[in-house]
């Protein structure tokens, strides 16, 4: 599969090099350079460093021929940004992308997109720890206590 | 009217300023709060909220639900976006206006359905552009129907029309010269109108037959790119 990952934070680079050892090919776009010292010296990834909300970047970064598009960068508004662009200029048939902001991430799932919460995922699997209960799907993760509903 | 401005940056204060001297119910949201100060002490403290616009919480605190109109003028196309995107889809406010910093995001701004967008960029760019492109079909605007265009067009010295009458030039078809521009007046434009160089014309034309017509008023030069 070809692969991009907007965003070589920790979970970018982990997902990166991950992808790029399981055979993909994996493109990462990354503003600042320094981040990208996270993939140590002896990874197989391309790299394109700019904005992925940039179209001139996206399209350098292969999003025409691009299988899955990951938006995994700290600004929300990026992510969704950048996810939107992904699916109505470029067609890309699998997007994921992260929003910490958890309302936010609700209307945004509402539309269609595989959005990623990690307050929420990280909070459920620690309230499944100490209750010693398995641990369940993203779905059941996601669902937020009454008292953050808006 | 009860309009909601997000970003209160140098746009924002401006745009506030005038709005409620209009007369209208305006809530400026900036999410700095040293900045949302400055703001209250130029606008009232009335007329200031100090939250992140992108927030669903800030928006429902600050009366997203009863908006007349949403205007997100934050540097940031992102961030304009989506507080855009939720006005629209979360609080179902009519009307929204966004700024765009970067021309070539119009497109995206208007796939996600909204509509209205301004980018300062685009319109310096394209007053750049009638600046230092003489021999040059500017765009002025589209008739979306009909798929017509409006151009405007300079004629250099070099321009093969100049010292011909209308009369005497083959147009491509269903093109009309509508205006003519000369020493700060308008003309409409007949068959025995004389063109010189210096001539602003006001054309329509079918997008197809658009580069037809600059070959006709304008010779081939180096291409300048256009804004969107």
């Amino acid at each position: 599969m070809n692969v991009v990952v907007f965003g070589c934070g920790r979970t970018g680079a982990i997902l990166s090099l991950q992808l790029a050892a399981a055979g993909h090919r994996v493109t990462i776009i990354e503003q600042n350079a320094e981040a990208l010292k996270r993939l140590g010296y002896r990874h197989n990834c391309q790299i394109v460093i700019g904005s992925g909300i940039d179209e001139d970047i996206l399209h350098k970064a292969g999003l025409a021929e691009a299988d899955a598009f990951f938006a995994l960068t700290r600004g929300d508004n990026s992510n969704i940004m950048a996810s939107q662009i992904a699916r109505l200029k470029y067609k890309v048939p699998h997007i994921c992308l992260r929003v910490a902001d958890p309302n936010r991430a609700e209307a945004y799932r509402k539309m269609g997109y595989f959005t990623i919460n990690p307050s929420a995922l990280i909070a459920g699997m620690m309230r499944d720890w100490i209750s010693e209960e398995p641990y369940q799907s993203i779905d059941a993760y996601n669902v937020l206590p009454k008292e953050m509903e808006l | 009217m009860y309009l909601v401005l997000v970003g209160g940056g140098n746009v924002g204060l401006q745009l506030a300023k005038r709005l409620i001297a209009r007369g209208h119910e305006v809530l400026l949201l900036e999410k700095d709060s040293r900045q949302a100060q400055r703001l209250s002490a130029v606008l009232g403290e009335e007329s200031v909220y100090l939250g992140d616009g992108c927030e669903i919480r800030t928006q429902k605190d600050a009366g997203f639900g009863r908006a007349d109109i949403v205007c997100a003028v934050t540097g940031e196309d992102e961030d304009n976006l989506v507080v855009c995107q939720m006005a629209k889809t979360v609080w179902n406010v009519e009307r929204v206006l966004a700024r765009v910093n970067d021309p070539s995001h119009e497109q995206i701004f208007r796939e996600i359905g909204i509509d209205d967008t301004v980018s300062a960029t685009a319109i310096i760019f394209s007053l750049l552009e009638q600046q230092i492109s003489m021999d040059e079909l500017i765009p002025v605007g589209a008739l979306a129907k009909g798929n017509i265009e409006v151009v405007e067009a300079m004629l250099g010295p070099r321009s093969p029309v100049v010292g011909k009458r209308v009369r005497d030039i083959v147009l491509p078809p269903s093109t009309n010269l509508v205006w003519l521009l000369r020493d700060d007046h308008g003309y409409g434009v007949g068959g025995d109108t004389d063109l010189q160089s210096g001539d602003t014309l006001v054309a329509l034309v079918p997008r197809e037959r658009a580069q037809e017509l600059r070959d006709l008023l304008c010779p081939a030069k180096v291409d300048v790119p256009r804004p969107q």
